[in-house]
């Protein structure tokens, strides 16, 4: 059985009984202890940043050339806070409660109530920094909805939230490495992981700018590395976000939680063609204002301006009253699925729906005209006024918009399709974010927490910075309190040495296949298998034959494989090819989790299992646990599973109608 | 937007490292489509350099999407290309015409040497920011976020300024290889907020310092950072700087 180690109490006491009861380590001894944070995004950044402000001695790794480059940087909508600002009944309570009802009942309730509970203090943290949130008129903190709720929570920065959060905590760490508390490594990446009569000690990294393999010694290891969506080759990921820390932690020891949670977000720009190599995500904040339809007639091949409001079908707002255009991701995903390949999509490839913003410029252009106090405006003057008033909410998306495909979302409806987005599977870890490997944490999105089997909008940015800054400060005390006697262990240690060996071996192994296929072919075909049978919807033909079909890859990858350039200079050919193999082993994995799961949850569809009006169905008598792998050898796994008890948020079906 | 194909000559540098003089080269590529990005036209290079046994071009990129400010792509003698307010891995092939010669090179600066081919160090910029770019304060002792009322004009200010990306595009453009615009936005961010006030002085002299330490040029105000800025990002914050500067100057005690 693997322990969760939840407190004892009633759920809202639990934080604070482990607040007032974990082990505390005094600061002079904190400066004896070392820790290891590896990726930079808003997790890692603000555990380095923490850390080092409390006396651990840090050292912090990522692979771009600065920190402030991680991922994080590109989250566009908010982040969530259950501060009751509007006054709309929003509560620590109503947060806690949409998580666990969004992420479909596979979340841990004392989590996601600890979430709940310090995203009040993330703003405040925030807003002390320095981060531009958007204010009213007034200098107050301005919110807007997102999906999945009926409060207005979120709070923005434009559509550049998890840059403005970022450079917060990119900032807080870079003092903490002007004052000597944490040492930053860039262009590095982190191989594998070192464990010492079972706790983890330790990483090996490779120098990316010079190829040199380094090993570091640390008293407790945290891996804050992201998600693992890029296994589908096409993602909103960026294209250096790979699975490779998180993997290697998992062949040594670290149990894998839910890997086939995958979150598609609904709105993406459509793939225009076989070039591509990544996919843009438009904020989900544009279904504040944005409605989204498809002609009400197959095939319809007219413009869409001139599709008469009486022929177009706004489908979410049809299935979906209650909720309407800010339905939750996988159910809106699912539904423009369902629409295209019933024939009605649009675009030339017919894989896209619109995403309109008309109405919400006149709605804004009627508002702004009375109160500038024009009567009888034109319908000239109700457009470039609400036209502005976009722009200043949504600006930088539609700049985004027609960059890509060079058209103008002011004038004609955008095109949207789902794309792979988010991975809600990560690391299993503990209430303490300790995952099965003693030592070692998983931060962020790289760990399979709090989002159950859907992600909400505007909580990935909550969860990272809960994690980094007001969860692990106390939870990695009541580990390294027992570690004060633990001198740091020389990297000479025959386990260090072992474990360079087998990244030195590994790399060799790679440079020498000299075939003929680039790694970038393989993660290509791997992320078409992905994609086709373990993407929107899955079934168990479909997954079966996707893990005989990644074998074949992975058998053909270690045959055929050609890395260019050698082993001793900045050659990101390798670097790739180190991040495809992992990928290929995961993504078997994945596939191996969604057909054991045979009930739907969340973004995990399985079409075997839905209601007669094609709803996700849950079976909560056989699946209502985490499904927790570890590790046996090639293609070889074994399931544990933890339960999961809701006593305050009883599993109901989910409905948004 | 109307579709098509175009077959393009580059010349691009290469250089294998550090100590490496470098070299332009010169490359076909064929059927490239007015849809694929920039970035995706040298993935198609580098996959066909790669088939012929050649090695790959070097180039830092990351997110794809224009806000990481990894990209660094001096295209035909501009920063980030023709394109206002982009970045490379936003700049799409419609761009250019059949039968184009397109010339790409690293960013060229003293404080940003080369790495490999199109790769430069810009760890210069983190330890600027080391100098004094953020606010002391420790996680845990902030109050209400509302308790600090900030007019709307002030706060969209320091927003403005803080969406710089830190791609040094600016540094790139510069003939003197400045960063100032890099430096200014960042103390304007700070420096229009109350809460940075209390290390409002300390911090643009420190900065200012740094910057100089790192070996970038000074600042002839030719304002040709501006117009390169995959941001928008304003030359009046370096006059808010140069003021910030002087002021600090004039009344911080001499330590």
């Amino acid at each position: 059985m693997i322990d969760s180690k939840i407190p004892p109490g009633p759920l809202d006491q639990k934080w604070t009984y482990y607040k007032g009861h974990c082990k505390l380590v005094n600061p002079a001894n904190k400066r004896k202890l070392e820790v290891i944070v590896i990726g930079t995004g808003l997790a890692g950044a603000s555990a380095a940043a923490s850390l080092g402000e409390l006396g651990y001695q840090v050292k912090a790794f990522c692979f771009q050339d600065s920190p402030r480059r991680a991922h994080s940087i590109a989250a566009q909508g908010g982040i969530n806070a259950a501060k009751n600002y509007q006054n709309d009944g929003d509560s620590v309570f109503r947060l806690f409660y949409d998580t666990i009802k969004g992420g479909d009942y596979r979340a841990r309730e004392a989590n996601v109530h600890r979430l709940a509970e310090v995203s009040v203090n993330i703003i405040d943290q925030c807003v002390a920094q320095g981060v531009p949130f958007a204010r009213e008129y007034g200098g107050l903190l301005s919110n807007r909805s997102f999906g999945g709720t009926q409060v207005q929570r979120t709070f923005y920065a434009a559509g550049q939230t998890g840059q403005q959060l970022l450079i917060g905590a990119y900032q807080a760490l870079e003092r903490q490495v002007a004052l000597g508390n944490v040492k930053m490594y860039s262009r590095h990446e982190m191989l594998d992981i070192v464990i010492i009569d079972g706790k983890c000690r330790g990483v090996i990294c490779r120098n990316l700018v010079t190829g040199e393999l380094e090993r570091h010694f640390g008293h407790a290891v945290l891996l804050c590395s992201g998600g693992y969506g890029n296994v589908f080759y096409l993602s909103t990921n960026a294209m250096g976000s790979n699975v490779t820390a998180i993997w290697k932690a998992h062949r040594k020891g670290a149990y894998f939680g839910n890997p086939c949670f995958t979150q598609i977000h609904p709105t993406c720009i459509p793939v225009s063609g076989d070039h591509q190599s990544k996919l843009t995500l438009m904020s989900e904040s544009l279904r504040n204002d944005g409605r989204i339809w498809v002609p009400k007639k197959k095939g319809d091949t007219r413009k869409p301006n001139e599709i008469p409001e009486d022929e177009r079908d706004y489908y979410l707002e049809r299935r979906y009253p209650a909720f309407g255009n800010l339905v939750p991701r996988d159910v809106a995903s699912r539904a423009a699925k369902e629409r295209c390949d019933a024939g009605y999509g649009v675009g030339s490839s017919k894989q896209a729906v619109y995403l309109d913003y008309a109405a919400a410029i006149i709605r804004y252009g009627k508002i702004e005209c009375g109160k500038q106090g024009i009567t009888n405006p034109t319908e000239e003057q109700i457009r470039t006024l609400g036209k502005q008033v976009v722009k200043e909410k949504y600006g930088n998306l539609f700049d985004m918009y027609q960059k890509i495909t060079g058209e103008d979302p002011y004038e004609v409806p955008m095109r949207i399709y789902p794309a792979v987005h988010y991975t809600m599977g990560g690391l299993w870890v503990d209430y303490e974010l300790m995952t099965t490997v003693p030592g070692l944490y998983a931060l962020g999105e790289a760990n399979f927490s709090d989002h159950g089997a859907n992600r909400l909008g505007a909580s990935a940015l909550m969860q990272g910075l809960a994690d980094g800054y007001f969860v692990i400060p106390y939870t990695i005390g009541n580990y390294l309190a027992d570690e004060i006697r633990t001198a740091s262990i020389s990297t000479d240690h025959p386990a260090f040495v072992e474990a360079e060996k087998q990244v030195s071996d590994r790399i060799n192994c790679l440079m020498s296949i000299q075939g003929k296929q680039s790694p970038e072919s393989f993660h290509k075909r791997l992320g078409k298998i992905m994609w086709d049978k373990c993407g929107m919807a899955r079934n168990a033909e479909g997954l079966k034959q996707a893990i005989t079909e990644i074998q074949e890859l992975r058998k053909e990858f270690w045959s055929d494989l050609r890395v260019t350039g050698t082993i001793h200079e900045y050659n990101p050919e390798l670097d790739k090819a180190n991040r495809v193999a992992d990928f290929m082993e995961l993504g078997e994995l994945m596939c191996i989790d969604a057909l054991h799961r045979n009930e739907s949850c969340g973004g995990h569809f399985r079409e075997e299992s839905q209601t007669e009006d094609g709803e996700a169905k849950r079976d909560d008598a056989n699946f209502s646990y985490v499904a927790a792998w570890e590790w046996k050898g090639d293609s070889q796994w074994q399931l544990h599973k933890e339960e999961l008890h809701f006593e305050v948020a009883k599993p109901s079906q989910r409905s948004y109608k | 937007m109307e579709h098509y194909t175009m077959n393009l000559t580059l010349k691009v540098w290469r250089q294998k490292n550090s100590q490496d003089k470098g070299r332009f080269e010169t490359y076909e590529v064929k059927n490239i489509s007015s849809e694929m990005s920039f970035l995706e036209m040298f993935d198609v290079l580098n996959e066909q350099l790669i088939a012929e046994g050649k090695d790959p071009i070097a180039f830092d990129h990351d997110c794809r999407e224009g806000i990481c400010g990894m990209c660094s792509m001096y295209i035909n003698g501009r920063p980030h290309g023709p394109w206002q307010h982009n970045t490379v891995c936003q700049l799409h092939m419609r761009a250019y015409k059949d039968g184009d010669t397109i010339v790409v090179e690293p960013w060229r600066a003293k404080a940003f040497p080369v790495i490999k081919d199109l790769v430069v160090d810009r760890s210069a910029f983190d330890r600027i920011i080391q100098a004094g770019g953020y606010i002391s304060v420790n996680t845990g002792n902030a109050v209400d976020a509302n308790a600090i009322p900030i007019e709307k004009e002030k706060a969209d200010a320091a927003f403005a300024a803080a969406a710089c990306i830190g791609c040094g595009a600016c540094v790139a453009a510069c003939k003197n290889s400045s960063a100032m615009l890099f430096l200014s936005a960042k103390v304007s961010h700070l420096a229009l907020l109350p809460q940075g006030e209390p290390e409002r002085k300390t911090r643009v002299l420190n900065m200012v310092a740094q910057m100089d330490k790192e070996g970038f040029g000074s600042c002839t105000f030719t304002e040709a950072c501006e117009a390169v800025c995959p941001k928008g990002i304003s030359v009046t914050n370096i006059s808010r700087l140069n003021k910030e500067y002087l002021v600090a100057g004039l009344t911080e005690d001499k330590r």
